[in-house]
């Protein structure tokens, strides 16, 4: 068995045992990385780090030390994360040579427990899209292909680079960051498992702020289990991120195999419409019945004020965006235009340096904080918002948790992307909700669509009871038998 | 005191409002670790929090938001248990975010007041609106190189209080008063060092003309007055300006306005229509800020004495004038002197030893009382040898001059110098009927009716015992002889 199959899980255990060393998983990886260059997975290989660290952790075990948690195990970090002394680009053109002086928390965290990095993942721009087709870097490509169609397909984003990298074998997990859908929806459209924890859950100190109320790391694996052994990695309270909370990280894994039995579900009739796809609502009732099967009690619940999350979200997050990214100004670091005067220096690095879509997002959220238009939009949207959360925590007297499909297709192909901005964010459509409530959400892959391409559904739980959702998700992946492999990988 | 201008048409009144932004005094700065130490080498003391890195973020300091607490209750505001941060958007090269991190609809503290004294005793209460905590910005340098600006971004992130008045000054010597005021509580409560100098406390003035009575006129913001003197010309210049104006039947422009200390004018830096938009909102990096009372108790409990309180425990239990209580309480390290050496003597004797001679010479050597060769014990033992008779009060002037000169103690001084006052009688009458009998012709004058040729015959004997012999005594003695 070539060791870039295995589970973060299995080569743990492996690896406890002795009868595989990190060494040998990384160079599996930096392999598969060379050959699978197509994948356009990552944006910078770290190979001779990825040794380093490797040797590190061999010589530590051999030492009787190295109980991390992901002792030894290579791991790809989303190029979103600053990481000391390591190219980090946030999949812009804005950001050439950066090089951080500093590491971040969920990083410095994870290199703690014995992790190894690999390398940085291709992203959109600044996390902001839902196809990878928005980097600067070229779009990551989905390994997945339908049935009898050889165009590429896109890995979803913003975090597509690690679902292509983790589906792809390239790594065995990796970070991903989520502020709409950006760990779910890729997870789905690559049969990748990701959880987008409770806001507040994993420290945002030294990631690319996007919309910094919404903003959350989380983990990418091929299991359920995989991504409860790297969410607590992950985890935990940091005074240096002050929404950062300090609540104690459990062992996501100890309760994962208890089931749902006597676990009450709920299914949100607002997220049904006349619109979704037929496989999308055949899925999603498998997955209610194998739910049932297992003993879960599944019931029909409101949440009235879906309708209004995608206009809400697209609001919120593009005005914090507008001022998170006032800071790329071509005076301290990365690009800069030179120009005859400091206004047009401005202009030129920014104009050079963001895409369009990177625009788009700035346009609309300078526009909705202007004066006189302040109350119209973005505090409505703040007041839609905490409906939103009052919705999802009524529902949470009567419910342990809540499935909905977590994307509204199946991956689209590269070249055919959703023909208007206002399309591709309909993509966003059943996990945006979530990142308005700061609730946990995961994406679990479920079965393939009539194409043959992986579909995922969505487990939404109560704020920091991740635990739950990861049960209910491992009670899917079990019923769906789910094979995570795509062909050729 | 209002003061009016005079112009062709009629008086003109002051409409005038200051927005003062005081650094806090703290080793760290508002968001990050970094340090706040005044001049020292450029972008030294920088974190990347304050450099705007990707990724970093605020983590709020709390000995800030107590200093400001402490502040906002000597400046007897509402100090709010809840407020927030917001970010106010702009591009400059020396605001690395790109937005300050300041408070805008919910600032930790509003509505106070502070009470100014005026040259001529009278008290004036002027409104304060709100004060508000924000995060300081770097400095960019203009005259390092003719092809480029370079930034410092020492002072970026430094804690600012801005403390915003209601326009409630009506004469530049009232907004001279109030900032001396301010500058005097920020002080004593430690909250601020109040060197103006070294921008540690910077003025935004908003002035307006009016007809007395009348609704307020358009304002003028004049930016960034870094001394009392500066403001105060400022302002004179403007009030003229806009008077002009106004009186020519034009009407004033909304406006930012520079002072030009070398030529002593205002002039326009942006119009209302260049007015920035700063789309304020909450910073997402950081929760609203909540304190408990339990931390505001703590902070009123800390409180020192403040000016006003003083300065009317000087006047009732010591008995000063208000115009010398005002001049020893506005330092606070003056006031603690002043006590020092005011402890177990007469209160007004060293209020005025304190005025007219400490203060005198100390302004002459420009020192601090801090830097006062002369301590407040030293002063005291000078003024019981002037309340015992060793020495007069004149001798006690001339002793002071060399205590303030080589630090030497007064004791030391009048024995090396032989300068012990004559208290005895014999002695003292000797030396009159001496100076009596040299002087007979000014005697029978004197005796016949010229008064005036008292202090004549005082003089003469002073002089005859080498300024020694004791004036009390001397008056006494020389009135029983001339008389008799």
């Amino acid at each position: 068995m070539n060791p870039t199959d295995l589970t973060i899980a299995q080569a743990r255990d492996l690896l406890a045992k002795g009868e595989l060393s990190s060494m040998e998983l990384v160079e599996a990886h930096i392999d598969a990385m060379e050959t699978s260059r197509e994948l356009n997975a990552y944006i910078t290989e770290t190979p001779e780090m990825a040794l380093a660290m490797a040797q590190d952790s061999d010589a530590r075990r051999a030492r009787g030390e190295g109980n991390g948690l992901l002792e030894g195990i290579p791991v790809a970090i989303k190029d979103l994360f600053c990481t000391k002394g390591t190219l980090t680009t946030a999949g812009s053109h804005i950001l050439d040579g950066f090089h951080p002086v500093y590491e971040s928390t969920v990083t410095a965290n994870m290199w703690r427990q014995g992790a190894v990095m690999l390398g940085k993942t291709n992203l959109d721009e600044f996390a902001m899209g839902s196809s990878n087709l928005t980097s600067y870097h070229g779009p990551a490509i989905n390994p997945w292909k339908a049935r009898g169609d050889h165009r590429a397909r896109v890995p979803g984003g913003s975090s597509g680079g690690s679902a292509a990298a983790v589906a792809g074998r390239l790594a065995l997990g990796a970070t991903g960051t989520d502020t709409g859908g950006s760990i779910r929806q890729p997870a789905a459209f690559t049969g990748t498992v990701g959880i987008k924890p409770t806001y507040g859950r994993c420290s945002r100190w030294g990631i690319v702020a996007f919309a910094s109320s919404l903003d959350q790391a989380g983990p990418m694996t091929r299991s359920v289990r995989d991504a409860a052994i790297m969410l607590r990695a992950m985890a935990g309270h940091d005074g240096k991120d002050s929404t950062s909370a300090d609540v104690a990280v459990p062992d996501f894994e100890a309760d994962l195999d208890k089931g749902v039995k006597g676990m009450t579900i709920g299914i949100p009739k607002e997220y049904r419409s006349e619109a979704m796809a037929g496989e999308i609502e055949a899925l999603w009732q498998q997955g209610s019945a194998w739910l049932e099967e297992q003993g879960a009690r599944m019931v029909e619940i409101s949440l009235p004020h879906t309708k209004y999350a995608l206009p809400a979200y697209y609001i919120v997050a593009p005005a914090e965006a507008s001022s998170n990214l006032s800071r790329y100004d071509g005076v301290k670091y990365g690009l800069r235009v030179e120009a005859d005067d400091l206004l047009s220096m401005y202009e030129k690095t920014r104009a050079a340096g963001f895409s369009k879509e990177v625009k788009r997002r700035i346009l609309i959220g300078t526009y909705v904080l202007s004066a006189g238009y302040y109350d119209a939009y973005y505090l409505k949207a703040q007041k839609v918002r905490t409906r939103i959360a009052e919705d999802f925590r009524d529902a949470f007297g009567h419910v342990d948790a809540i499935l909905t499909p977590a994307t509204p297709s199946a991956a689209f192909p590269a070249d055919e992307p959703p023909s208007d901005p206002v399309a591709m964010y309909l993509n966003d459509i059943f996990t945006v909700p979530v990142n308005l409530a700061g609730l946990p959400g995961m994406s679990v892959p479920a079965g393939l669509s009539g194409e043959g391409l992986p579909l995922g559904l969505q487990i939404i739980g109560k704020a920091f009871d991740e635990a739950t959702v990861l049960r209910v998700g491992r009670a899917i992946e079990h019923a769906a038998g789910f094979d995570t492999r795509p062909e050729g990988f | 005191m209002a003061s009016t201008i005079e112009g062709a048409t009629g008086t003109w009144e002051y409409v005038i409002g200051l927005e003062v932004h005081a650094q806090i005094v703290s080793k760290s700065k508002l968001f990050s670790g970094a340090s706040t130490e005044f001049g020292s080498e450029p972008n030294s003391q920088v974190s990347t929090i304050d450099a705007g890195m990707p990724g970093m973020l605020p983590v709020i300091n709390m000995t800030c938001i107590e200093q400001a607490v402490k502040t906002g209750l000597a400046i007897e505001g509402t100090v709010n248990r809840y407020s927030v941060f917001d970010r106010k958007n702009y591009f400059y090269p020396d605001l690395p975010q790109g937005y300050q991190i300041s408070q805008f609809k919910q600032p930790i503290v509003s509505e106070g007041r502070l009470v100014i004294e005026m040259e001529d005793g009278s008290e004036k209460v002027i409104g304060i609106e709100r004060l508000h905590v924000e995060q300081d910005a770097g400095k960019s340098l203009h005259d390092q190189d003719p092809g480029h600006s370079y930034v410092d971004l020492n002072r970026s992130g430094v804690g600012l209080m801005e403390i915003v008045s209601k326009p409630d000054l009506r004469s530049p010597e009232e907004a001279a008063a109030y900032v001396r005021k301010l500058r005097s509580i920020l002080r004593y409560v430690g909250t601020c060092d109040g060197n103006m100098q070294e921008g540690s406390m910077r003025v935004d003035a908003n002035v307006s003309m009016r007809r007395p009575g009348e609704a307020y006129g358009t304002r003028c913001e004049i930016k960034n007055l870094n001394s009392v003197r500066f403001m105060s010309r400022a302002l004179e210049y403007e009030a003229l300006r806009q008077v002009d104006i106004l009186e020519a039947g034009g009407t004033v422009a909304q406006e930012t306005r520079l002072f030009d200390v070398g030529r002593g004018e205002t002039r326009s830096m942006r119009s209302k229509e260049e007015a920035h938009d700063y789309r304020y909102f909450p910073d997402p990096d950081l929760l609203p800020l909540r304190l408990e009372q339990e931390l505001i108790n703590a902070v009123a409990a800390s409180m020192p004495e403040l000016p006003d309180a003083k300065r009317h425990r000087f006047m009732a239990e010591f008995g000063l004038s208000p115009y010398d209580a005002s001049v020893l309480v506005a330092e606070k390290e003056n006031a603690d002197f002043y006590e020092a050496v005011a402890e177990g003597r007469d209160k007004k004797l060293a209020a005025n030893w304190m005025i007219s001679e400490l203060f005198g010479l100390l302004n002459k050597a420009g020192k601090e009382i801090g830097e006062s060769p002369v301590s407040a014990d030293a002063l005291g033992e000078l003024l019981d040898l002037i309340s015992d008779d060793t020495i007069s009060g004149r001798t006690a002037k001339e002793v002071f001059a060399e205590m303030f000169e080589t630090g030497k103690a007064a004791g030391q001084i009048v024995e090396e110098k032989g300068l012990r006052q004559v208290t005895d009688t014999g002695a003292i009458e000797a030396v009159i009927d001496e100076v009596m009998a040299r002087e007979t012709q000014k005697v029978a004058e004197y005796r016949s009716g010229k008064d005036k040729l008292f202090g004549f015959f005082v003089g003469q004997v002073m002089k005859a015992s080498g300024g020694k012999a004791n004036p009390k005594m001397v008056n006494e003695v020389l009135k029983k002889k001339l008389d008799g």
